[in-house]
């Protein structure tokens, strides 16, 4: 097991400010269990966190929630961020938000507005995030064409708005955005509950990877586009977080320190909070940051295979999921002993896709918001 | 796309140093970050869009008087050109 001493510090530190939001994703990363308002680390936490951050060496902050809008000390936030020295990148949805208080993040020092989009089409849009939001999105876009700030639309991608790649382009193509991510749900949290309805066919997907390769092409030197497979559909594994451990590291709400989203599932694993122990100590010595770094703890197929080095086993989330072992190889590679099982999680789409895309509404169960208190 | 000779690079909106205080110095990116050093740390630091790329290579072929003059100019257009496509760096035209 390697040392503190020998271990390098995060790159960015992922900031989840708050988990409440005014959208209710049917695919939301939260856990199911949400963090109370009361229990939020306060504005002089936060900073202090980010200053240990930037003394360890982390370069970035990505302020993720929730909605990190929803916090009413955002603008502070991002000032104490950029005071310590971190790159600020801004994760939202755009609610609640107005001209002003864009203006305000931007002279506070945000460098980075990551604007996530539900769909092309204001009512699917819609119906996936629970709320009237996506007519609001559209006004922010110009908004932003007024300032020098980086720009990247994320569209979050699956089986009921695959198909509206071209329309979700032609958005990003008349705004100023210089980056745009079209990335599949992942299936943790909310999405995991939603996933027979989330999940796209193979037929739609081996059309979306055509069209994107084609929109990278085209549009080399102005926008950058990036595309995220449902590793369902892999043969190998994604490196999940780019290993255990190795270059992020995630604050909840509340101030405890997880290695990814959705460690805390992982059962008789204990996490420790910021508001405790140094950043930089949990990162190097934490039983839960030790636990799955480096290659100890790998098993068969993992092991003595050569890929161990790029995709480090895959997501330990997803083995504790689909095998009921976190130590597991990830069983979306195609060398695990329980890739048949996400075999057989892909027939439903693939057989059943045509009947159940008729639905106009499945029974989706929509992200709660924190209790209040 | 490789740039003109008298084009001004300037970092794109989202791309930036970090402070001369911070070490190693990194060119910060939307999603990534570049450390930098010895001449791509001098280039980078003229692309502030008061520099031409003329003026760019003058300077480091002043700076790296033992290289071969026109092999600095092919490695600085090639830099700059790589930077451009990863959407780091703007050209912009000189104003008349």
């Amino acid at each position: 097991m390697p040392t503190a001493a020998h271990i390098a510090p995060p790159l960015a530190l992922i900031a989840e400010l708050t988990h409440r939001c005014p959208l209710h994703c049917v695919y939301c990363s939260n856990p199911l269990e949400l963090t109370q308002r009361a229990n939020e680390l306060s504005t002089e936490e936060w900073s202090r966190v980010f200053r240990e951050a930037a003394a360890a060496g982390v370069l970035q902050a990505d302020f993720t929630g929730g909605e990190p809008l929803a916090r009413p000390d955002i603008v502070q936030l991002v000032r104490a961020a950029r005071a310590a020295g971190l790159y600020v990148n801004l994760i939202t949805s755009g609610l609640p938000l107005d001209e002003t208080r864009l203006q305000q993040l931007i002279q506070a020092g945000l460098d980075h507005f990551q604007l996530s989009f539900q769909g092309a089409r204001e009512e699917p849009a819609n119906e996936i995030s629970g709320t009237k939001s996506h007519a609001h999105k559209i006004r922010v876009l110009e908004w932003l064409k007024r300032h020098r700030i980086a720009v990247t639309l994320n569209f979050v991608i699956h089986r009921r708005n695959i198909d509206q790649l071209q329309e979700m382009l032609a958005i990003a193509d008349a705004s100023s955005a210089t980056r745009v991510e079209f990335a599949n749900v992942q299936y943790y949290g909310w999405a995991f509950a939603n996933r027979e309805h989330l999940l796209p066919t193979r037929q739609q997907l081996a059309h979306s990877i055509e069209f994107i390769k084609q929109a990278q092409t085209r549009l080399q030197g102005r926008i950058r586009v990036e595309f995220v497979i449902p590793d369902y559909y892999a043969k190998y594994p994604k490196a999940c977080m780019s290993g255990w451990g190795r270059k992020l590291m995630l604050i909840t709400p509340a101030g405890e320190a997880l290695p990814c989203h959705a460690a805390k599932i992982i059962p008789d694993l204990s996490f420790e909070n910021v508001r405790n122990r140094h950043l930089d100590e949990i990162w190097g010595n934490s039983e839960a940051f030790q636990k799955f770094r480096g290659e100890d703890w790998m098993q068969e197929p993992c092991k003595t295979c050569d890929r161990r080095t790029q995709d480090f086993g895959g997501c330990r989330c997803q083995a504790l999921l689909l095998a009921g072992n976190a130590a597991a190889t990830d069983p979306v590679c195609s060398l695990s002993p329980n890739r048949p099982a996400v075999d057989a999680l892909l027939d439903l789409p693939n057989s059943a896709a045509a009947i159940e895309l008729t639905i106009p509404q499945p029974a989706w169960l929509y992200r709660i918001n924190p209790v209040s208190g | 796309m490789t740039p003109e000779l008298d084009n001004i690079p300037r970092l794109a909106p989202g791309c930036r140093l970090n402070d001369k205080t911070q070490q190693p110095r990194t060119l910060l990116m939307p999603e990534r970050a570049l450390r930098l050093n010895g001449p791509s740390l001098e280039i980078v630091e003229r692309c502030d869009g008061r520099h031409t790329v003329q003026q760019i290579i003058a300077d480091l072929q002043k700076l790296y008087s033992k290289a071969e003059a026109q092999r600095v100019q092919t490695d600085i257009l090639g830099y700059l050109a790589l930077l451009h496509d990863q959407r780091a760096l703007d050209f912009e035209a000189p104003t008349a």
